[in-house]
């Protein structure tokens, strides 16, 4: 026989101002099965928790309900409170009487009744529980960092500290990611090459870390601690272990048409190039869509002139496959297509850029060798107009309805920078809002306004035109009630930044969800910021939220600390909620092994007893319980019911209905 | 058993997967977006937890509507679990029709853990197209109502 | 039917005898002509073996039981048969290597009960002319139109080709009415939903639970019945205060859907002449229509819908509707 105990809790006034509670205890006090039950003010607090485990010693409990908020917010809280007072954790139910009542009803005696309902459904399903005990699986030591960024960068450098193999998927010729393209960085203006090309250096020194460049995540199987990880190498026509990066065969390559992606298509590139200076590794790569040789077999002559024998056109490409504990995803970010903005003339003029172009034309790297020159005819040029939030917080459909929170920064210290090395330059900025919180940057964006003189103008745009060479920006200026039109010679539009579109395929294959923005999901927007609601699997940088440099670097390390914490486990303790066959029902049919999306099903030729001394050979599925995520298509597919989910039992689902229509 | 009374209570019970569904129900809650407590949540770790067999189940114990919520298609926490759950269902809930349970008595949502405001007013929406039904005819044979 | 009768004999006696095989799975006499049953034959016994138009039974389920015992088995298909063999091989049920499969000619078998309740009683054998059948009784001979005697399961037959066999045995072409198949179900759609529950529960309602349907149907092969089993909530309950017959109908037509050849053997076998097919066949024509056609059984490899999915399927809203 079962003894359960009831608790319900007042959530201070969040329950109890809506919910009966006294009357909720003495409901259920008269249920079936219940031994105890008792209401507190709060049930998750040292105190609650105290009275549960002395409720659970005191009435001898079998399984305890506790009538509380989301069993998302506290389940594993009294999970450990009733292990702590000797119970088996999973003997334990949630009535979520918060979220689903107190929080939604306003009439107290409607309230109380659900509440009531919904604790005796906890009691019909607990009074079936069954004491579950998690398996036990190894932890590959082993980490795989997608995405070879800043945040890639970091997450990997700081779980290598702490002596853990790494492997850095990056998808480009060179890590670095979209920060190699600054130029400066806010609100202290260091160089973003300075400080950024030392932490990649590091990366390709440490012992510890593995450098895939030019590489993707082909296929994901496997589950925390033991991800099985396929990476494609993709052909760069150029052995990595035999180039010494010295640029000849860039010298020597007649096709010079390839744009200069690390330079925003600004300039141009041979086929055989090394993506800028300081790339790592420093290795050459070809463009197969511009080399001659490739396209027509025409040419060889980067070949001939290598003079360590390292370009090899027949390289295709290779996979490696691994093992990982841990996958951190720090896939990035991009500024998003303009074509839905013909009013701000990008497609038309050269002379209209977006930020991190600007970035790039002021990068003493940078195709203008750092002089600001405009792109049109190459001139200096006297008035630069900004506009902000091109495609953010835009709720048209047009652009993205969320701020992207780094455009106000760097306007602000592109404007800085224009200003300082060019003061005769006039600079003009249109804003909606000016959104500068963080250590600094208000001040920061203040300088730009005080000691810069650069001209704040709250209003939109409404159309860039093109008359007489002269770009005509027109807008509103809010605060004066006024249209105006400011001639410039080069404008400059802070575009939204999106998740890299890689990023739903890495979500696919990785089992993790994305938000209608593309930006992979949480497992706790609050509490569990840098974790994927798949265990093991964690996020850092922009492909979780727009955010700069420090936060990035911040998240990146945080996602360490977490990936460390799990590598340094020796086993894993499972999710004991998986299916389990009851071979004496099953058929062998095949069908739960088609819907399960893990391979966890397997089949087996076993021999039963059936009676008078003779046995049988019969083929049974057999679930691995390691694999087993827990979903439950199987249990639906056995037309037998000889599969069953712990934790979720379809007879105690069946009891969960029949105690909700109890009129 | 209860004194027979006029007016009828309808009953809903709503299957939310713990990911999607079940938190976009918690949302809904911290939001304070109200919903008929006629609804009724049994949580289930993915959608396609749902046995058919809980749907009819629901009905014979005198639900008045049932409702599946799931995470969007190409969201589901298990990949491919949202995948089967439309299909049973669409033929589960096509079958109910056919044995004369009005089709607006059965749905099914995809609602996303971000969703709080659709939770409720899907909860919503279908508990005014079940009141509006009234009470369902219960899935019983003659032969045992004598 | 009597050559094809002779010939099949033949070649049991033959394999029988030749030790190609060890038992047979046919036909059998009863104590009347419309009483045959399936049985097990051996190279001693061959006594009794028959096949006329009474031999409706699919014979393929009892492959299940009887290829357990071991050695190889002679197993007498007719073409809608063999679906129903080729699913139970794609479910590992019966070991294709144990089986020589003949297919043998049908060109639909008749019900006892629509012949005595167009008067003709005292029946003591029949015999198939082209599209009449003539009836030996003991008032006389009489004669009416095969299609008026057909069974059930045999006026929408839905196919005549052999999804398998290892030889057949045929002589006259085979008539099939395929295009009909799905007019009973039709005819319910266009019922309004008070119709509908009415229909299904008057028909339901007759049900006796013997569970003759479930141990005839070659989907329903578990080695152990959900209905049976205590443990899953919802096993058959002597004292069911409501519901038990439609949840059981449901469930069983659900849990064979898309492993559910159309054989027709749930309705045959029915002492309350509950058409039981007709749920089955729904799945089949929403299948069809919502996922493409499929013919379960008619290839070992294929995947049964309700266990495959696109991720551009309809959702329920918009092929049952539901949204006011």
């Amino acid at each position: 026989m079962q003894r359960i105990g009831v608790f319900i809790c007042h959530c201070g006034s969040n329950i109890a101002a809506t919910v009966d509670v006294e009357r909720v205890t003495e409901a259920l006090a008269k249920e079936p099965g219940v031994v105890y039950a008792v209401n507190y003010q709060y049930m998750c607090s040292e105190n609650g928790q105290q009275l549960i485990k002395n409720a659970i010693a005191e009435h001898r409990l079998t399984g305890i309900v506790v009538c509380s908020c989301s069993p998302r917010m506290h389940e594993a809280t009294f999970r450990k409170t009733a292990e702590a007072a000797g119970l088996n954790a999973y003997m334990v139910e949630i009535a979520n009487i918060r979220e689903q009542c107190s929080w939604i009803h306003k009439d107290i005696e409607e309230a109380t009744e659900k509440a009531i309902v919904l604790a005796r459904t906890a009691v019909a399903k607990i009074l079936l529980d069954k004491p579950l005990t998690a398996g036990e699986t190894g932890v590959t030591k082993r980490a795989l960092v997608i995405g070879g960024g800043i945040a890639g960068i970091q997450a990997a450098l700081d779980i290598a500290d702490a002596g853990y193999e790494v492997d850095i998927v990056e998808k480009r010729p060179t890590i670095g990611g979209r920060m190699a393209q600054l130029d400066k960085t806010f609100p202290t203006l260091d160089c973003s090459a300075c400080i950024l090309t030392p932490k990649m250096v590091d990366c390709a020194q440490s012992d510890k870390i593995n450098i895939f460049s030019y590489s993707e995540v082909e296929e994901v199987k496997g589950f925390v601690g033991n991800f099985d990880v396929k990476i494609r190498k993709k052909a760069r026509h150029v052995d990595e272990t035999k180039c010494t990066g010295c640029g000849v065969c860039m010298a020597s390559c007649p096709s010079k048409k390839g744009l200069n992606e690390f330079n925003m298509n600004l300039n141009n590139r041979p086929a055989i190039y090394i993506p800028f200076a300081q790339a790592i590794p420093n290795v050459a790569i070809i463009d197969p869509e511009q080399c001659l040789k490739l396209k027509s077999d025409k040419c060889g002559l980067c070949q001939r002139k290598c003079g360590v024998g390292a370009i090899d056109y027949k390289q295709e490409d290779s996979f490696v496959e691994r093992k990982y504990g841990a996958i951190v995803v720090a896939t990035g970010f991009r500024p998003i297509k303009l074509d839905n903005f013909n009013e701000f003339g990008y497609a038309d003029n050269k002379d209209v850029v977006t930020s991190l172009e600007l970035e790039r034309l002021m990068n003493a790297a940078g195709p203008t060798k750092g002089t600001l020159l405009r792109p049109s005819d190459g001139k200096h040029p006297k008035v630069i107009t900004f506009i902000q939030c091109v495609g953010s917080r835009d709720v048209s459909g047009c652009g993205k309805p969320y701020c992207s929170k780094i455009c106000c920064m760097y306007t602000a210290k592109h404007a800085m920078l224009i200003r300082e090395k060019y003061p005769d330059t006039e600079v003009h900025v249109f804003y909606i809002d000016i959104r500068t919180p963080g250590k600094n940057y208000d001040e920061f964006y203040r300088r730009a306004v005080e000691q810069y003189g650069v001209d704040y103008i709250k209003g939109m745009v409404g159309k860039v035109y093109n008359e007489n060479g002269k770009l005509m920006v027109q807008g509103s200026d809010l605060l004066d009630n006024k249209q105006i039109v400011i001639p410039s010679d080069l404008v400059v539009l802070a575009t939204a930044i999106e998740p890299d579109p890689s990023v739903r395929d890495i979500a696919t294959k990785l089992t993790i969800s994305i938000d209608t923005n593309d930006f992979l999901t949480e497992a706790h927007a609050k509490l569990r910021p840098v974790e994927s609601p798949t265990a093991g699997v964690f996020l850092a940088g922009v492909c979780q939220g727009p955010k700069d440099v420090p936060e990035t670097v911040s998240q990146a390390s945080a996602c360490a600390s977490k990936v460390i914490g799990l590598l340094a486990k020796d086993k894993l303790k499972g999710n004991p909620c998986v299916s389990h066959v009851d071979e004496n029902m099953c058929t062998g049919c095949s069908q739960c092994e088609q819907v399960c999306p893990y391979g966890a099903i397997t089949y087996i030729d076993k021999e039963f007893r059936i009676g008078g001394g003779k046995t049988e050979t019969r083929r049974v599925a057999s679930v691995n319980p390691a694999v087993c995520q827990g979903c439950g298509a199987c249990t639906v597919t056995c037309p037998s019911g000889a599969m069953d989910l712990y934790g979720f039992s379809s007879a105690q689902i069946l009891k969960e209905v029949e105690a909700i229509c109890k009129r | 058993m209860q004194e027979i009374t006029t007016t009828h209570k309808p009953l809903i019970v709503a299957f939310c997967c713990n990911w999607c569904s079940y938190a976009g129900a918690d949302l809904a809650g911290s939001s304070r977006l109200s919903y008929p407590a006629e609804v009724k949540i049994i949580r289930v770790p993915c959608s396609c937890r749902v046995n058919p067999i809980f749907v009819l189940k629901a009905f014979q114990r005198g639900a008045d509507g049932v409702i599946l919520c799931g995470c969007h298609p190409g969201d589901c926490h298990y990949s491919t679990g949202n995948y089967h759950t439309r299909r049973r269902m669409a033929l589960m809930f096509s079958m109910l029709n056919y044995f004369g349970i009005e089709k607006e008595r059965t749905r099914i949502e995809w609602v996303s853990a971000a969703e709080g405001a659709k939770f409720s007013q899907v909860m919503n929406d279908f508990a005014k197209t079940i009141n509006e039904l009234g009470e369902n005819r219960r899935l019983e044979d003659l032969r045992c109502k004598k | 039917m009597q050559k094809i009768e002779e010939l099949m004999y033949k070649r049991a006696s033959e394999m029988l005898e030749s030790g190609e095989v060890d038992r047979v799975i046919a036909w059998k006499k009863g104590e009347t002509c419309y009483d045959v049953s399936p049985a097990t034959f051996t190279k001693d016994n061959l006594e009794g073996f028959v096949y006329d138009a009474f031999c409706g039974a699919n014979l393929s389920k009892y492959l299940v039981e009887e290829s357990k015992k071991g050695g190889k088995i002679l197993v007498f298909l007719k073409p809608c048969d063999t679906y129903s063999f080729n699913q139970l091989l794609s479910e590992h049920r019966i070991k294709r290597e144990n089986v020589y499969v003949i297919g043998i000619e049908c060109q639909g078998k008749i019900d006892a009960n629509k012949l005595q309740k167009k008067g003709i009683d005292g029946i003591l054998s029949v015999e198939e002319k082209g599209d009449k059948l003539t009836v030996k009784t003991l008032y006389g001979d009489k004669e009416i139109a095969f299609e008026e005697a057909l069974s059930v399961k045999c006026e929408t037959c839905k196919s005549k080709e052999f999804a398998v066999s290892d030889e057949t045995i045929v002589l006259n072409e085979m008539r099939d009415n395929r295009e009909k198949r799905f007019e009973a179900v039709e005819r319910l759609e266009k019922m309004t939903e008070e119709e509908r529950y009415a229909f299904w529960q008057a028909e339901l309602s007759k049900c006796i639970r013997c569970n003759a349907c479930r141990n005839v149907c070659p989907a329903c092969t578990c080695t152990h019945c959900v209905f049976d089993n205590d443990k899953s909530g919802i096993a058959g309950k002597a004292n069911a205060d409501s519901f038990e017959e439609k949840l059981f109908h449901i469930i069983r037509s659900y849990h064979v859907a898309g492993r559910c050849t159309d054989c027709g053997e749930c309705s045959r076998v029915c002492p309350q002449n509950i058409p039981l097919h007709l749920i089955n066949r729904k799945y089949i024509k929403d299948m069809n229509e919502f996922y493409g056609e499929y013919q379960a059984g008619a290839a070992v490899t294929a995947l049964n819908p309700i266990v495959d999915f696109t991720k551009e399927d309809v959702e329920a809203a918009t092929v049952v509707g539901g949204k006011k």
